[in-house]
């Protein structure tokens, strides 16, 4: 995973709450097997409306969105991550994200950043009266800056780290393995295994 | 200090614990399917991995596999292949998989609990949201993404913090026609889509501990709508019955030390939760989804709301918003919105209880004209035990549309799709803008809710067709 220190880029203002996974890639993407190649699929039932702040031209290249609450909710598709960063985003900042999309965001190296409502306010209008105006998302100080705005956002320390480092998340449980070893020959026997194949079923 | 359930179960499951690190978890169960898992066994190719645990990983097709024609090539080149890639990789990795025209091919979430394998007191994860919905057994179980896939397959753990808990007490008797999906709509329009968030809930209560195991899954599959990532219910005789006997069920000497270990499995009375919710079960009546997330619901005797008298702007917003695509009016009766597709499946209510209930209701009854009604059943196991109680024979009678199992019109993966502009009656989660296909509007419905509507064309239960002619 690439390393994630500091970004510095222009906004998208996405005003709307509850933006759910199927919004940001529906379904009908999820077919492809490979994990690059989704920017085409991202929010794509609202980039057919000319009016939708994505198909803005001064948004061209801008980096970080700047979303309402609960963002990425719904489906765990990985692939609503993938979609944004293949787009080009860097950061997603939003009062509140789902669980599942926040995780898989920082898995990949998107940093998913929660500010209050009333921060996000000020970005949506710094943005939408400057289009240029750019922000900086600072994990190795734990802030958000935007003109004379500077404000601190938490991230747990061992996934700051872990992104700063740019870090194998297998690899680092990997050096645990004589732990998952000891851990397994303790499991109850009465757990099931899949293997083999159990016969005669009932409905 | 006593411990909540899902405390217990986590602690149970801690591989490793250091400060400033999240719990290493063990996972006692790894359920794949075709559309999460090919990036993930891809990473473990380039990484030179194998599946560290084949036998604790079982894999089933249903996203894309569609539900008519199962005996033909799969006709969208690029669902075939996917699900090719799925019966490659698990050949090549040694993992079982139940493939499309398999007995025990199905919803990922209906084929566990049905073999048996899903039981009290584990950890089970898949690439998927629903996941949640093994919880029913008293099992922690959640979903995630491509990356946590890759992660399970290669060491059959997860790094986790530890969730927060929340009880949502369901207290009282349910009213008849009024079932366990409408509490879990009723639930989702209380606490809101985000009111789960970093929680495991656990569902408490007489309603709930009178709930069939098949209404307690429909229950915490959709605590995912509500934000939390698992829903919990303390398992009991109901649980232990129905696993009692399948295949994958501890038998002899193994099924009383399995019993006998399940039935530590409860909240302690002295554990505390870090949120608790309460509701009165015989205050429900049958509920419906009115807007485009599943936390915009009403009873389904109620109006369509007015986003005027919404007091919080982010959420005033979103209701006029939804008014907008749904194409409904504020104030509206829901009772008088028409449908032009009922959809009954799903992991949250296409089992053989669902299509029971459904059924009876539709017995003697013509599905309306110019009313499509697909019933899918959750799995090919369901499928084959509705036929054999003549199930299939009511619904094809109606007028209704029999179909082979999985995913289907849940999210329109595979060709059961909603046309631009159509509207659904829908026994499924998710009534998402487009979630059914590009521009379909969906209402989350019971198998009760969606039976009656299939007859009267518009959101109706099941009292209300004293008056249809049979």
């Amino acid at each position: 995973m690439e390393a994630f220190i500091t970004h510095t880029g222009r906004m998208v203002p996405l005003r709307r709450s509850n933006v759910d996974t199927d919004q940001i890639i529906p379904a009908v993407y999820l077919k492809r097997i490979t994990r690059d190649g989704f920017e085409d699929g991202l929010f794509s039932a609202w980039r057919n409306d000319p009016e939708f702040v994505l198909n803005a031209p001064e948004r061209a290249g801008a980096t970080v969105l700047v979303a309402g609450p609960d963002f990425g909710t719904g489906s765990s598709r990985e692939h609503a991550v993938w979609a944004l960063q293949n787009y080009g985003f860097k950061a997603v900042i939003s009062p509140r994200f789902a669980d599942i999309f926040r995780g898989n965001s920082l898995k990949g190296g998107l940093l998913t950043v929660e500010l209050s409502q009333d921060i996000v306010d000020k970005l949506w209008e710094a943005t939408e009266k400057d289009p240029q105006i750019e922000v900086t998302v600072d994990l190795q100080t734990r802030t958000v800056s935007c003109a004379d705005l500077v404000v601190p956002f938490d991230i747990d320390d061992y996934t700051r780290w872990r992104l700063l480092e740019g870090l194998d998340d297998i690899g680092l449980t990997l050096r645990h393995e004589g732990d998952i070893g000891t851990f397994e020959s303790n499991r109850p026997l009465h757990l099931p295994k899949a293997l083999p194949i159990a016969v005669g079923g009932t409905t | 200090m006593g411990r909540t359930l899902a405390e217990k179960i986590w602690d149970a499951h801690v591989v490793r614990r250091a400060e400033n690190e999240p719990d290493l978890i063990y996972i006692d169960l790894h359920l794949v399917h075709e559309v999460t898992s090919p990036q993930a066994f891809d990473g473990l190719r380039a990484a030179g991995r194998p599946v560290r645990r084949p036998d604790l990983t079982l894999a089933t097709e249903d996203h894309n596999t569609p539900t008519l024609d199962i005996d033909k090539p799969i006709a969208d080149p690029v669902s075939r292949t996917q699900i090719e890639a799925l019966r490659r990789n698990a050949a090549e990795f040694g993992v079982r998989i139940h493939s499309l025209g398999d007995i025990d091919q199905g919803i990922v979430h209906v084929v566990g609990p049905q073999l048996g394998i899903t039981q009290p007191g584990m950890t089970i994860v898949c690439g998927d949201s629903h996941t949640s919905t093994h919880g029913a057994f008293g099992a922690l179980a959640f979903g995630i993404g491509t990356s946590q896939v890759e992660h399970v397959l290669a060491t059959q753990t997860l790094p986790l913090d530890p969730p927060k808990t929340m009880s949502v007490t369901v207290d009282g008797t349910l009213p008849p026609g009024v079932t366990a999906k409408d509490i879990i709509l009723a639930v989702i329009a209380q606490i809101g889509t985000g009111g789960g968030q970093g929680y495991v809930i656990e569902y408490r209560g007489e309603a709930i501990r009178a709930l069939s195991m098949e209404g307690r899954l429909t229950v915490c599959n959709m605590s995912i709508e509500a934000g939390a990532r698992a829903g919990l219910v303390a398992p009991d005789d109901v649980t232990f019955d129905y696993v009692k006997g399948r295949p994958h069920a501890p038998a002899g000497a193994e099924w009383d030390a399995a019993v006998a270990a399940w039935r530590e499995l409860y909240t302690d009375d002295d554990a505390t939760f870090d949120k608790e919710v309460t509701l009165d079960a015989s205050a429900l009546t049958p509920f419906v989804t009115w807007g485009t997330n599943p936390g915009q619901g009403a009873p389904l005797g109620a109006n369509v709301p007015d986003p005027a008298t919404i007091a919080d702007e982010s959420e005033r917003t979103a209701a006029e918003r939804a008014l907008e695509y749904m194409g409904l009016t504020a104030g509206q009766s829901l009772r008088d919105i028409t449908v032009d597709t009922v959809f009954l499946g799903s992991c949250t209510n296409g089992r053989i209880e669902d299509l029971r209930a459904a059924a009876e209701v539709l017995r003697g009854h013509q599905v309306a004209e110019g009313v499509r009604m697909l019933v899918v059943p959750g799995s090919a196991r369901v499928r084959l035990q509705a036929e054999s109680e003549g199930l299939d024979t009511v619904f094809k009678e109606a007028g209704a549309e029999w179909r082979f199992a999985g995913c289907s019109m849940c999210l329109g993966m595979n060709p059961d799709t909603l046309a631009p502009g159509e509207r659904s009656a829908s026994t499924s989660n998710r009534n998402f803008e487009g979630r059914q296909g590009t521009g379909g509007r969906t209402h989350l419905v019971s198998p009760l809710v969606a039976a009656a509507t299939a007859v009267t064309g518009h959101l109706s239960a099941p009292a209300d067709l004293a008056d249809v002619e049979q």
